[in-house]
């Protein structure tokens, strides 16, 4: 038979564990929703440059260096905040930033670019979430890191500043070089 | 008296727009027709059970954001194509992960959330089981003598009081 001490300490073991549990809880953003394409190639796309309507972009832009894919929109505020620090990467890295203007209109893009400069090699145009649905974009910004081979090896989700880019994302670009 | 009715009638249409905040544009799910009622149902039920990921507390169903039209628009029109409920599921779990599905798959990472109810019951049964079975296997204490006669004494004097 147990002393009747160890006996009352059994709830509070109990408790703190709970404790503990929905702490942990507590740190969790339930928006942060994992991408099941990680590791996975990027997925086929062929949509017009935002810049150049004739102009058609697929996923082969995306070999043979490591990307950026900024998933962008001229409607979303949280973009303009990164944008800054997106024009810094870009001109500071060996890094292709890659944008991706979705749910956007054609003219609301390019006066985004022009008002604030524009950090991209090139942005796809995706007006009608085309290809966003088949990256699982599902709000901007979004970020993803390809690789050399085309394959997604990270996913931000929403805006990226100098510390995200410090403790996030220059890590994973880091290791694939 | 006039002027009250309008301010009422403007106090309404405010009211009836805060309602409306936050909408991009009002929609229904009468823009998707099926020829076949079995699909129209299969459709609606099948856009109930999946998650909309920007408003995470409201299904496909139900939401307004621009994400859950278009996604609404994509399993239309894979249905139209004649696609399986499971092909759409699948596609969207490819896209956004499990999350989309209210109802978790079953798979080792998700055995606790199915199974763990019925371990925390199964553990409180056990608990309850014991304890009964002590406290049955505890011989029960008799009176003593001196007791007993202090108790007779007692359930006589309440008697007294009766009428």
């Amino acid at each position: 038979m147990k002393t009747s001490a160890t006996r009352a300490l059994i709830p509070l073991g109990i408790f703190l564990a709970l404790a503990a549990l929905l702490f942990y809880g507590l740190q969790l953003d339930p928006r942060k929703v994992p991408s099941p394409l990680i590791d996975k190639p990027a997925p086929d796309f062929a949509l017009p440059s935002l810049k150049d309507p004739g102009q058609t972009i697929t996923q082969d832009i995306l070999k043979g260096k490591i990307s950026l894919v900024n998933v962008w929109a001229s409607w979303c505020p949280s973009c303009r905040q990164e944008h800054a620090e997106l024009m810094r990467i870009a001109r500071d890295n060996d890094v292709q930033v890659i944008g991706f203007n979705w749910k956007d209109n054609r003219a609301d893009g390019l006066k985004m670019l022009q008002q604030f400069g524009d950090p991209y090699l090139v942005s796809l145009y995706d007006p009608d979430n085309q290809a966003g649905i088949d990256w699982g974009v599902y709000g901007a910004p979004e970020t993803f890191v390809v690789d050399q081979e085309g394959i997604i090896r990270h996913k931000r989700i929403g805006p990226i500043d100098r510390a995200v880019w410090e403790s996030e994302i220059l890590p994973v670009i880091e290791q694939l070089q | 008296m006039m002027r009250r009715l309008t301010q009422r009638f403007v106090t309404g249409l405010l009211l009836a727009g805060a309602i409306g905040c936050g909408t991009v544009q009002a929609y229904t799910l009468e823009e998707f027709t099926f020829e076949d009622p079995a699909r129209a149902a299969e459709f609606r039920d099948l856009i109930g059970g999946l998650r909309c990921l920007v408003c995470q507390n409201e299904s496909l169903a139900g939401s307004q954001a621009g994400v859950a039209q278009d996604l609404r628009k994509e399993v239309y029109r894979m249905m139209q194509e004649g696609k399986s409920r499971q092909d759409v599921v699948d596609f969207l779990v490819a896209r956004y992960g499990d999350f989309v599905l209210y109802e978790p798959p079953l798979k080792p990472s998700t055995v606790i959330l199915w199974f763990g109810p019925f371990l925390f019951v199964g553990i409180g049964g056990w608990l309850l089981f014991r304890t009964l079975q002590r406290k049955k296997a505890e011989p029960e204490q008799d009176l003593s003598e001196a007791e007993r006669t202090r108790l007779q004494q007692l359930l006589a004097r309440t008697g007294d009081h009766q009428d």
